[in-house]
């Protein structure tokens, strides 16, 4: 997870899959993954923050087909929970209460896109019944509704950061690599500075110098710029080496002769010469920033609640009671994975496609 | 000579100028200790006005950052507020133990990396090579964070080892030989996540290495020779390709020292990481200059090892 350092140099995943659509395949993941994420409103079954304070660390609903009397029945359908008489404090399944899922069912208000008011969600299941497929957190919460909403929140602050260092590194790397000279000199040391510190110190150090308690969203901002600024130096590197060859290219070189101005040179022929490396850049950055973001909010140095994020989803283990009696507070750390493999996934097939320099 | 000289003078400045920025960076934040304490209605306006001027809060950057150099050069590294104590003194501790954690680990995911590169190489294209191919890029795509806490649950459930801190409650009780037990159960779990963590990166570098190593043509020309398989690996190839390994090994640490924030919060060692974490959270400036400093000297310290390392062991270099 280091995005200043080689962690992830060569995530040679053509070893494993000899695929001819691996790229495809990724980016189908990838658009499917972000759909859902964006659209967490319809695809989860409760709002962000519905709580049910009678059912703290609620076990994972487990979806049945045969009920007690041994009946097969199309509609698939959810037991209740009660009390254990065995355990204080943890549940058993009452299977006197039934349930049956619905779906497309009208739910708790929540806006598309954050205009759309909306009350359609694709499943749920009627009133006192509650449906956790990922179990329920201290307060009552779904776990599945709360990752879909803190997905918004954590691959935004991933893709944004990842957009504003890989700009930064087009502009510096551009600059150094067209330019050279002392430009280049100082702007290369820099960026040696940039890589050579531990990243997480380095992130800790521009974090502690921003102001701790305010708005949500105001540290949602910060958080992206933070790790977007502390990682453009690996980006820069790879575009300085790229523009370096490109503007010795014939075609470069006769465009200058016949008066082309720099500016023009650079936009027009340099740097979309560099697209490789970026999109490359941009996939293996986003999954790394993600967890950037998860590992700040995780200290307490992110978003924080009631602001839903995967940091802060993964922040509860820290408890060791959550950690050791609950098992499936593990569950949305654990698709986290699939995530981050599609990203590199896709990262690696780019690079194979685009036969871009090796990372 | 000349090449150990220059590099030295590089790290030197390298320090100087993370120091300039890291302090810079954090004088200009917006918000310090005291204003936290001014929220205090039993402190008086004028103890904390008191306590900025005596910690030279109203002066300007400059002058602070001469102090607080000067401070450095005595030792002390400025003072902690929260602690009432020169940072020097709550450093050393914390660094101590980072740095055993670190080392320990490093050394381990090192041993656990050559042979398994080398053996990956030796067989490429074999089921073996496609298997650690596999098992590393799964590793790769687990995040840090949770391998800890699965570590973390491990320790919980089976009760093999001891969860949190560096040593038991009784620690000074036992004898030579237990305490050593002790330590060794203790940081049994830390270090073998942050092995676990950066060890895929290894093996696929000294994979890659290798490779090229054996590809060369001084190799077939050995083996036409009739030199045993295992002499030609680790005699001949393994000094060829430990020249681009060298140079890893000055980079794995900062990727060591990042990995070992979280695990240290994660598993309450009480190292660097936690010290930092609180210091941001109470706006412990110096402290958390002083974690920033020291943690860049390690690295730079590690740089130049590699470099040493590579001027001992390549002779192109010692000729330039």
């Amino acid at each position: 997870m280091c995005f200043c350092s080689s962690a992830t140099r060569g995530f040679v995943w053509s070893d494993i899959v000899k695929h001819r659509h691996k790229l495809w395949g990724a980016l189908l993941l990838l658009a499917g993954l972000h759909v859902v994420v964006l659209f967490a409103g319809f695809f989860a079954p409760y709002g962000s923050s519905t709580q049910d304070r009678n059912l703290p660390f609620a076990p994972p609903t487990g979806l049945h087909f045969v009920d007690a009397s041994g009946k097969f029945r199309a509609r698939p359908f959810v037991y209740g929970l009660k009390d254990d008489p065995q355990a204080l404090g943890s549940f058993a399944v009452d299977s006197t209460q039934v349930y049956p899922v619905h779906f497309f069912v009208q739910g708790s208000s929540y806006k598309v896109g954050g205009v759309l008011p909306s009350r359609l969600h694709l499943f749920g299941v009627s009133a006192p019944g509650r449906i956790f497929i990922l179990g329920s957190d201290a307060y009552g919460r779904d776990q599945f509704t709360r990752f879909l909403y803190g997905g918004q929140i954590s691959l935004a602050a991933g893709l944004i950061a990842a957009a504003l260092s890989v700009l930064l590194g087009v502009v510096i790397g551009g600059l150094a690599g067209f330019y050279g000279g002392w430009i280049d000199d100082l702007l290369m040391r820099g960026g040696e500075l940039f890589l050579a510190l531990p990243w997480l110190y380095l992130l800790f150090a521009v974090r502690a110098a921003l102001p701790l308690h305010i708005a949500q969203w105001q540290v949602f901002l910060l958080l992206i710029v933070v790790i977007g600024l502390v990682g453009w130096a690996r980006p820069a590197r790879l575009i300085r080496g790229v523009v370096l060859s490109a503007k010795e290219r014939n075609f470069v070189v006769a465009a200058r002769a016949f008066g082309a101005s720099d500016v023009y040179l650079l936009r027009r022929h340099v740097l979309p010469q560099t697209y490789g490396v970026v999109l490359t850049q941009m996939a293996l950055l986003v999954p790394q920033y993600v967890l950037a973001e998860v590992t700040l909010t995780f200290l307490g140095l992110g978003v924080g609640e009631p602001m839903p994020s995967w940091g802060s989803l993964l922040a509860s283990l820290q408890q060791y009671y959550v950690l050791s009696s609950y098992w499936w507070m593990f569950l949305p750390a654990l698709l986290l994975i699939p995530v981050f493999l599609a990203y590199y996934m896709a990262a690696d097939a780019l690079q194979e496609r685009l036969k871009t320099v090796p990372l | 000579m000349r090449y150990l000289t220059r590099r030295l003078l590089h790290a030197i400045l390298l320090l100087i100028v993370i120091s300039v920025f890291s302090f810079a960076l954090l004088q200009w934040a917006p918000g310090n200790f005291f204003d936290a304490m001014r929220l205090n209605p039993r402190v008086s306006a004028q103890t904390v006005n008191g306590l900025r001027l005596e910690h030279g809060m109203n002066q300007s950057l400059p002058v602070r950052y001469a102090h607080w150099a000067y401070s450095v050069l005595k030792g002390d590294m400025g003072f902690s507020f929260s602690y009432n104590t020169p940072v020097a003194s709550l450093l050393w501790a914390r660094a101590r133990n980072t740095l055993f954690l670190t080392t320990i680990a490093t050394l381990l995911a090192w041993l656990l990396a050559i042979p398994l590169g080398i053996w990956s190489a030796a067989n490429k294209g074999t089921w073996c090579d496609r298997a650690c191919a596999f098992s590393t890029s799964a590793l790769l795509t687990i995040p840090d964070l949770l391998l800890f806490l699965i570590l973390l649950l491990l320790a919980v459930r089976t009760g093999w080892f001891p969860v949190g801190g560096m040593v038991s409650t009784s620690f000074a009780s036992f004898d030579f030989w237990s305490k050593l037990k002790d330590i060794a159960v203790h940081f049994a779990l830390p270090a073998l996540g942050l092995a676990v963590v950066t060890l895929p990166v290894l093996v696929r570098h000294i994979r890659s290495a290798m490779v090229e190593a054996l590809d060369s043509p001084f190799i077939r020309a050995a083996h036409g020779h009739g030199i045993p398989r295992t002499r030609l690996l680790f005699r001949y190839a393994l000094p060829l390709a430990s020249n681009p390994l060298i140079s890893l090994l000055g980079f794995s640490v900062a990727t060591m020292l990042s990995a070992s924030v979280i695990v240290e919060v994660i598993m309450s060692w009480p190292g660097l990481g936690p010290l930092m974490v609180q210091a941001i959270l109470s706006r412990d400036v110096y402290v958390v200059v002083g974690v920033v400093m020291l943690s860049s000297v390690f690295l730079v310290a590690g740089n130049l090892l590699a470099d040493v390392l590579l001027f001992v062991s390549d002779p192109r270099i010692r000729v330039e």
